[in-house]
């Protein structure tokens, strides 16, 4: 009974985002003010029928009925509860209610907080949203529906993945879908721009918060998945430029360029008709995101049901989102005036090096994605493109943006001289190489070129953020009141810069300056790593709700004092009888000890270990977390929340 | 209008048309990217001797010389695939085309005799592979699998995921029936 409810909810959801998508758009077209009001209670009515489809199918997880397909092929009676409600999403069918539920949630937000905005633009926004929204619902239908029911029902259903058997994984995919989605504000709002002839200052000012947000999501979705790769798949590693990690890094460097060219756009009323390409673009390759993974073109670990007649249903779905925004931008683009005239040394052109430099990495990261798809179809051959080529296309972009974003707050916006910074910049420089060059040296007593170049961009940031709060607050009475006089805005963008510093340490350090060692022990072996003895304990088993493991202890002792006592597992799952790693890891702020049991390889009782030192790999996540602070900082400024009062305010900093 | 504005758009549908493109060969069965090709083909057929499923007797691979050409499919009750693939199994085994043995991977003994009961039995006979030392041997890495072994007892064909009716008349039956022409 509650899964038929659920269906008939997803229905009655699909009627009124149709009539959002198309009443409040006609209605803005033809000037009808009542047909432009029906987006709101269109929106909150859509959402609230989604959100009791979504409710439905979580009653039908929670209480194990296996009649369900969906429930069958992605849960279990053993599973825990936690897990029964993470695994509505486990699928595609339940991933993608998720995702139009979260649509839905955007739309009531957009609802809410845009009171202020004309009438006329708000029906725009919530139609475009409503068409979007319209399409997935659609495809849920008619190809994914996650009602269907099975017959006979299965005594037991065929348990998660246990891949996703984790708390990382519980919130990585709201999280990155939360930014996918978010992403669909902004591009309502470029649509909804084109449409009314209306790309000023208001309507970059309007996406900001929104856009800002929405990549503040992404970066946290994105973080966790990295995350839990390093401490899931039992490797060791942090970032494998896997197909469907791309793409969801493409669009989040979109999505750092959209942020900055709205700043422009806002401030100067320059690059208007690029915002919102990219602003287009941020939301175009979320959908293909989408497409890659659930249509199986692409092989990837993330495997999803892999079906051509879904492929080209999404594919349909981001050819008429996609396609029809762009036919819409090639008709009203040409018609935009940028007005904001800078001269080469200014804040302007920092920025359009930022845009450039991120479009470039986009674009190539895309290239490198779909290139062995190319190949392959038209049957050259199969290649992949791994790691190799990623990091020698992707590194030497970096380089450069990081160096920029350096000096980008520091400028002025339309004219700024060099002899203004100059000298003060170069000392920073300086400094910056030297400390570069002293920390690996003195942690770790060799300095390779690379890993000094990356703590030198790491000081340069920090630095150079120092010096804007400097610049900013020596003119005030007293350092604490002109602190306090900064805006949200401001640290926000610095803690999101200081995020990437973070990062970049991270990266530089744990590549540079791991160690790794693969071994073969028996219990009572010891082996150093890093100048840290690692002692082999041995194995014993354990029987946890779904599962069964051998747990291997290693004893880490530094001379007579223990560092850490580490359990590593080696589980098998009942229901799918799928190996998984559990890594052990003791975690710490300049270094992680990570040991991950391989297999056993004789009866005496010996295992594959393998057991890695690698520096400062927290601070890659902690610099995500940074940046996502960051975001959401800046998003939250007093400047968005004031209406009409905030506009007169507009010439404050940015 | 300026054809700038329209660069994007364009260059967006190129990339539809590749998609498109690409899904089609999948759809037909042209491309499947998770097709790893089989380092077994034209090599002899790996080795082995199981206990059989259904009876106290055992299968070894000494099965494959006494026909002209034979099908190998691995299976398991634990596999949503192979149900999905089962009813064709049935068709092709009542059909009697082409003996069809079974490699019955990493399950349990009841429930493989439950599912054959349930299901129906296309096999001549299943081997009870419950360690998987077998599927290593043959390199399977997703159930369910299916080799055609010639009459020599080398590997043919390899077809990976469900047997269905368009993949056997595409696929499969051209390489079978090429190897019934040339051994008789």
């Amino acid at each position: 009974m509650v899964p038929e409810l659920g269906h008939f909810a997803l229905i009655l959801a699909l009627v009124l985002a149709m009539v959002q998508g198309v009443v409040p758009l006609a209605g803005a077209a033809t000037g009808r003010t009542h047909w432009m009001a029906v987006a709101r209670p269109a929106a909150w009515g859509q959402f609230f029928f989604l959100a009791l489809a979504y409710a439905g199918l979580t009653y039908a997880f929670v209480t194990n009925d296996f009649s369900v397909t969906y429930a069958a092929q992605n849960s279990n009676s053993q599973l825990p509860l936690i897990y029964r409600i993470s695994a509505v999403w486990g699928g595609h069918e339940g991933s993608l209610l998720l995702w139009v539920a979260m649509m839905g949630l955007w739309t009531v937000a957009v609802g809410l907080f845009s009171r202020r905005l004309p009438v006329a633009m708000v029906a725009r926004v919530i139609g475009v949203m409503g068409l979007v929204s319209s399409g997935f619902l659609l495809f849920m239908l008619l190809t994914s529906n996650p009602f269907d029911r099975i017959w006979p029902a299965p005594m037991d259903g065929r348990d998660l993945n246990p891949l996703l058997q984790d708390p990382g994984l519980v919130i990585h995919p709201p999280m990155l879908y939360m930014g996918y989605v978010g992403f669909s504000v902004a591009f309502a709002f470029a649509v909804a721009a084109l449409l009314g002839g209306r790309l000023d200052a208001a309507w970059a000012r309007w996406s900001r918060p929104w856009t800002t947000i929405a990549w503040a999501f992404l970066t946290l979705g994105i973080a966790l998945g990295s995350w839990w790769a390093y401490y899931e798949l039992g490797w060791g590693g942090w970032w494998f430029w896997d197909p469907v990690e791309n793409a969801s890094f493409i669009p989040w460097l979109v999505g750092i360029a959209l942020m900055h060219s709205l700043a422009v756009s806002e401030k100067r009323g320059a690059f208007k008709s690029w915002t919102v390409l990219l602003a287009i673009f941020a939301f175009a390759l979320s959908l293909l995101g989408t497409f890659l993974v659930r249509s199986g073109v692409l092989t990837s670990v993330h495997a999803f049901a892999n079906d051509p007649a879904r492929g080209v249903f999404i594919l349909m779905l981001l050819g008429a989102v996609v396609g029809g925004s762009l036919l819409i931008y090639a008709l009203r683009a040409p018609a935009v005036k940028s007005t904001g005239r800078f001269s080469l040394f200014s804040r302007e052109t920092l920025l359009l090096g930022n845009n450039v430099l991120l479009a470039v990495a986009a674009g190539t990261i895309l290239l490198g994605t779909l290139y062995p798809l190319v190949l392959d179809s038209l049957g050259v051959g199969k290649i992949s493109v791994g790691p190799p080529y990623f990091n020698a296309v992707f590194v030497p972009l970096m380089i450069p943006l990081i160096f920029a974003m350096g000096i980008g707050p520091l400028t002025r916006w339309k004219r700024d001289r060099v002899n203004r910074l100059l000298p003060v910049l170069s000392v920073v420089l300086i400094v910056s190489a030297i400390l570069g060059a002293l920390l690996p040296w003195w942690l770790y007593g060799e300095v390779p070129a690379m890993a000094a170049v990356g703590a030198a961009l790491s000081f340069w940031v920090l630095l150079t953020v120092l010096l804007d709060v400097h610049h900013r607050t020596r003119n005030a009475e007293s350092t604490v009141a002109g602190l306090r006089k900064l805006t949200l805005s401001f640290w926000g963008m610095n803690l999101a810069h200081l995020g990437v510093a973070a990062a970049v340490l991270g990266v530089t350090f744990s590549t540079y300056f791991g160690e790794e060692r693969d071994l073969r022990m028996a219990p009572g072996d010891s082996v150093e790593v890093a100048g840290l003895a690692f002692n082999f304990e041995g194995v014993d088993q354990r029987r946890g709700p779904n599962y069964v493991a051998n747990t291997g202890v290693v004893r880490v002792t530094d001379g007579d004092r223990q560092v850490a006592l580490m359990e590593t597992e080696k589980r098998v799952y009942n229901v799918q009888g799928m190996p998984m790693t559990e890594a052990g890891i003791d975690a710490g702020l300049t270094r992680d000890l990570y040991v991950a049991m391989g297999e056993q390889l004789d009866d005496s009782g010996a295992w594959a270990l393998r057991i890695y030192h690698k520096p400062f790999v927290r601070w890659i996540w902690l610099g995500g977390l940074l940046m996502a602070l960051g975001g959401l900082l800046a998003a939250s400024d007093r400047r968005y929340r004031l209406g009409r009062h905030g506009i007169s305010e507009r010439g404050e900093n940015a | 209008m300026k054809t700038r504005f329209l660069a994007p758009l364009m260059i967006f549908g190129a990339m539809v048309g590749l998609f498109y493109f690409a899904l089609m060969q999948i759809g037909q069965g042209d491309y499947n990217p998770r097709d790893i090709p089989s380092p077994l083909i034209n090599q002899a057929a790996p080795a082995f001797d199981l206990p059989a499923v259904t009876s106290d007797g055992s299968v070894s691979s000494a099965v494959f010389a006494q026909h002209q050409v034979s099908l190998f499919n691995v299976w398991a009750s634990w596999c949503v695939a192979c149900r999905q693939e089962h009813p064709f199994l049935m068709d092709l085994a009542r059909r009697g085309e082409v003996p069809i043995y079974g490699l019955n991977y990493k399950d349990e003994r009841a429930d493989a005799i439950q599912w054959l009961n349930r299901h129906g039995d296309p096999y001549v006979t299943s081997g009870f592979d419950l360690r998987g030392d077998v599927g290593i041997d043959w390199g399977v890495y997703g159930v369910p699998e299916t080799f055609v072994i010639d009459g020599n007892g080398m590997v043919r064909y390899k077809h990976v995921g469900p047997l269905g009716p368009e993949s056997w008349e595409k696929k499969m039956k051209p390489v079978i029936d090429r190897l019934k022409a040339e051994s008789s």
